[in-house]
C-alpha cells in the first residue's frame, strides 16, 4: 500500500508568531520548521510500514506552500518518508481552510494513496479541520483524533477519544486518518537521514499540475475573510513566584490561598 | 430571511449540553436576522418525539430528525448537505466538541462553504454573520467575515451558553437520507468506553490536576495526597489519561470534563486550549510549573515556576498543618 503524509511548515514554536495587519495573514518570516504535531503522522507511516502487517510500498510527503516549505518535506524524509511532492503556485496564496483542504485533496488524487495520514493541528493555524475537508473531496471515510491505530486486509481498527468517552471505530481504506499526539512518540532522524535527506525525490507541482480549478482557491476563491485582527479583552496577570526556597515559596502559597479563604 | 441550522448530538437519550448551547445561540442569532433556528438529529429510536420537540425550550422552531449511525462524523455531513440543499440555510453552527470540528469541516468541502472554527463569540453586522475565534494561543482575536456558499461556524467548547429562552415545542420532521458510499465505510465497534476507575470531580471545591510534568503515573500520588489535604478530588489532563496515568473520568477538556470549583491546582499542566476551555471558568487558578514561558501562567491567578516535586510535598504537609489535622 501507499500512505501519504500531509505536512506543513510553521513558524518554529520558539519565535513569536504574529499577524500580518496589511495582508491579514500569519507572518511567516523568521524561523520556520516542521509542524510538530505531524512527526506523530509520519511516525504512525513509520510504524505501519515497519510493523509487517501489511506491505508499504512507499510513504510520501506532501505539503502546500512556499518555497521555504521545501524544509518540513526535508524532514519528513529525514523521518523515513521516501520521497515528497511539494505543491506551490502563486494562485494558491491566501487560502482559507475550505480551499487550502480541497488543493491538498487534488495533489492527493494524482498520488492515489491506500492511507492518508496528518498531524491533529497545525502548531500555527490550531484547525483541526483539514483531514474532514481532504477526506469529503477524496469521497473517503475519516476519522480525526485517533490515538490507537491498527492495520488489517483494507481495514483500519481506530481508536480515539470523543464526548463520551473511548470509541473504537472500524474505517475501510482508502481513508483520510488524523493522529493526536499521544498516538506515538515520534523518533528522532539520524544524521544519515538529515544527509541524505535533500537527495530524495522531491516532486514540484503546479496548480494547473494537479488540475485545481482556481477559482475555488486562493483569497479570491476563499469563502472566509479573515482579518480586522484585536487584542482580546485584558485580563489582571497573575502574581509569578520563582521558586528559589521552597519553605517560603510554601509559605506564600498558603497566605494567598488563606487570604482568598481556600482552606 | 436567513435561517440557520445546528447540530444537535445525543447519548443515551440524552442532548449534549454544548449542542443546546448552539441552538441557543442560533436562535439568539436568527432573531436578529430575521430567519429561524433549526436543529438536525440524527440516530436510532432513542431519538423520541417528546426529546426532539423538547429543543424548541432552547429556541429551536424545526427540528430534522434523521435515521443513521450515531458518533460519527460523515453520516451528520451528508444529512445536514441535504436539509440545507432542500431548505436553503444560510449558516450551520456547532457547539463546541470534536464531533462538530469534523462535521463542520465536512460540510464546507461537501457545500463549497466557509468554515471558522473555535469561535468565540458571533456577532451581527449588516444582516450579516461575523465569527470572531481567538488565534495564536489567544492573544489575538480574528474575524471571519463570509463571502457567498453557507457560512459555517465551529463554537469552541463552553462559548455558547445554554438558554431557555424558547417557547413550547420544536416541530420534528423526519427526513430521508442517502448516505453516501464513503460514509459508510466507518463502522462504530464500541463506543463511549470508560477507562479506569469512575471518579466524581465535578462536584468538588478543590480540584488538583495533573499533567505530563508529573513525570510518571506514580507522581499522581503528589497530586492525590494534596488534594487529599484540601479534601478535593484530583483531575487530568488528556495527555495523561490517553498515556494511561489516570482515568478517563477525571479528564478535563475539549473531551473531557468542564469544571468550575473554588480552586483548581495544575500541577505540571502547560495549558494547552484544549485543556484551558474545560477549566477557565474555575474561581482561582493556581499553576505550578517547571517551564516559565508555560502558557498556563498566561491564565493563572497565583503561578509558580519550579519543581513541582520539591513543593507539593511541602505544600500538603502545609496545608494539612493550617487545617490542623
Amino acid at each position: 500500500m501507499k500512505i501519504c503524509v500531509l505536512v506543513k511548515e510553521v513558524p518554529d514554536a520558539a519565535v513569536e508568531k504574529r499577524m500580518n495587519p496589511s495582508t491579514g495573514r500569519m507572518d511567516r518570516s523568521g524561523e520556520r520548521n516542521l509542524n510538530p504535531f505531524d512527526t506523530h503522522a509520519l511516525e504512525a507511516a513509520m510504524q505501519v510500514k515497519e510493523g509487517g502487517a501489511v506491505e508499504v510500498e512507499e510513504v510520501v510527503a506532501v505539503t502546500m506552500g512556499p518555497e521555504s516549505a521545501v524544509r518540513a518535506l526535508h524532514k519528513a524524509v529525514s523521518l523515513g518518508a521516501d520521497r515528497s511532492v511539494h505543491l506551490t503556485d502563486e494562485v494558491l496564496v491566501g487560502s482559507d481552510v475550505a480551499a487550502t483542504g480541497y488543493a491538498l485533496a487534488q495533489a492527493l488524487r494524482t498520488e492515489q494513496p491506500d492511507l492518508v495520514l496528518l498531524g491533529q493541528q497545525s502548531d500555527d493555524g490550531e484547525c483541526y479541520t483539514i483531514g474532514a475537508v481532504v477526506a469529503d473531496h477524496l469521497q473517503m471515510p475519516s476519522l480525526t483524533q485517533v490515538v490507537k491505530m491498527d492495520v488489517s486486509h483494507g481495514k483500519l481498527r481506530c481508536e480515539r477519544q470523543a464526548e463520551y468517552g473511548y470509541d473504537t471505530v472500524e474505517v475501510e481504506l482508502p481513508a483520510v486518518i488524523s493522529v493526536g499526539d499521544a498516538i506515538n512518540e515520534p523518533r528522532y532522524p539520524s544524521l544519515k537521514a538529515i544527509m541524505g535527506a535533500k537527495k530524495k525525490p522531491l516532486d514540484a507541482k503546479s496548480a494547473a499540475d494537479v488540475e485545481i480549478d482556481t477559482g475555488l482557491v486562493g483569497a479570491e476563491g476563499s469563502r472566509v475573510q479573515c482579518g480586522e485582527f484585536k487584542a482580546p479583552p485584558a485580563k489582571e496577570s497573575g502574581q509569578i513566584i520563582e521558586d528559589d526556597n521552597t519553605d517560603e515559596t510554601v509559605a506564600k502559597i498558603i497566605a494567598w490561598l488563606d487570604e482568598r479563604k481556600l482552606i | 430571511m436567513a435561517d440557520i441550522l445546528t447540530y444537535v448530538l445525543h447519548y443515551e437519550g440524552e442532548l449534549n449540553n454544548n449542542s443546546l448551547g448552539a441552538v441557543s445561540e442560533g436562535a439568539r442569532l436568527a432573531g436578529e436576522i430575521g430567519g429561524e433556528c433549526h436543529a438536525l438529529v440524527l440516530g436510532g429510536d432513542d431519538l423520541t418525539d417528546e426529546l426532539c420537540a423538547s429543543m424548541g425550550a432552547y429556541g429551536a422552531a424545526k427540528v430534522f430528525r434523521a435515521d443513521g449511525p450515531e458518533g460519527l462524523a460523515q453520516p451528520v455531513v451528508d444529512a445536514m448537505a441535504k436539509v440545507i440543499a432542500d431548505n436553503g440555510h444560510d449558516y450551520a453552527l456547532f457547539g463546541g466538541g470534536l464531533l462538530g470540528f469534523e462535521i463542520g469541516a465536512g460540510l464546507a468541502a461537501r457545500l463549497r462553504g466557509g468554515v471558522t472554527m473555535e469561535v468565540t463569540t458571533v456577532q451581527v453586522e449588516d444582516g450579516k454573520l461575523v465569527a470572531e475565534r481567538p488565534i495564536l494561543q489567544d492573544s489575538q482575536i480574528s474575524r471571519s467575515h463570509y463571502q457567498g456558499g453557507v457560512g459555517i461556524i465551529i463554537g469552541r467548547l463552553n462559548a455558547f451558553e445554554t438558554r431557555q429562552s424558547g417557547s413550547g415545542e420544536a416541530a420534528v420532521e423526519d427526513v430521508d437520507v442517502e448516505l453516501s458510499p464513503w460514509s459508510t465505510k466507518a463502522t462504530m465497534v464500541q463506543r463511549g468506553e470508560q477507562r479506569g476507575a469512575d471518579v466524581n470531580i465535578e462536584d468538588a471545591d478543590v480540584l488538583v490536576a495533573g499533567g505530563r510534568g508529573l513525570g510518571k503515573p506514580e507522581g499522581f500520588e503528589l497530586a492525590e495526597a494534596l488534594a487529599g489535604a484540601f479534601g478535593g478530588a484530583v483531575a487530568a489532563t488528556r495527555a495523561v489519561v490517553d498515556a494511561g496515568w489516570y482515568p478517563y473520568a477525571a479528564q478535563i477538556g475539549q473531551t473531557g470534563k468542564t469544571v468550575s470549583p473554588k480552586l483548581y491546582l495544575a500541577a505540571g499542566i502547560s495549558g494547552a486550549i484544549q485543556h484551558k476551555v474545560g477549566m477557565q471558568s474555575s474561581e482561582n487558578i493556581v499553576a505550578i510549573n517547571k517551564d516559565a514561558n508555560a502558557p498556563i501562567f498566561e491564565f493563572s491567578d497565583l503561578g509558580i515556576v519550579g519543581d513541582l516535586n520539591k513543593i507539593l510535598p511541602k505544600l500538603t504537609a502545609a496545608v494539612k498543618a493550617k487545617k490542623g489535622t
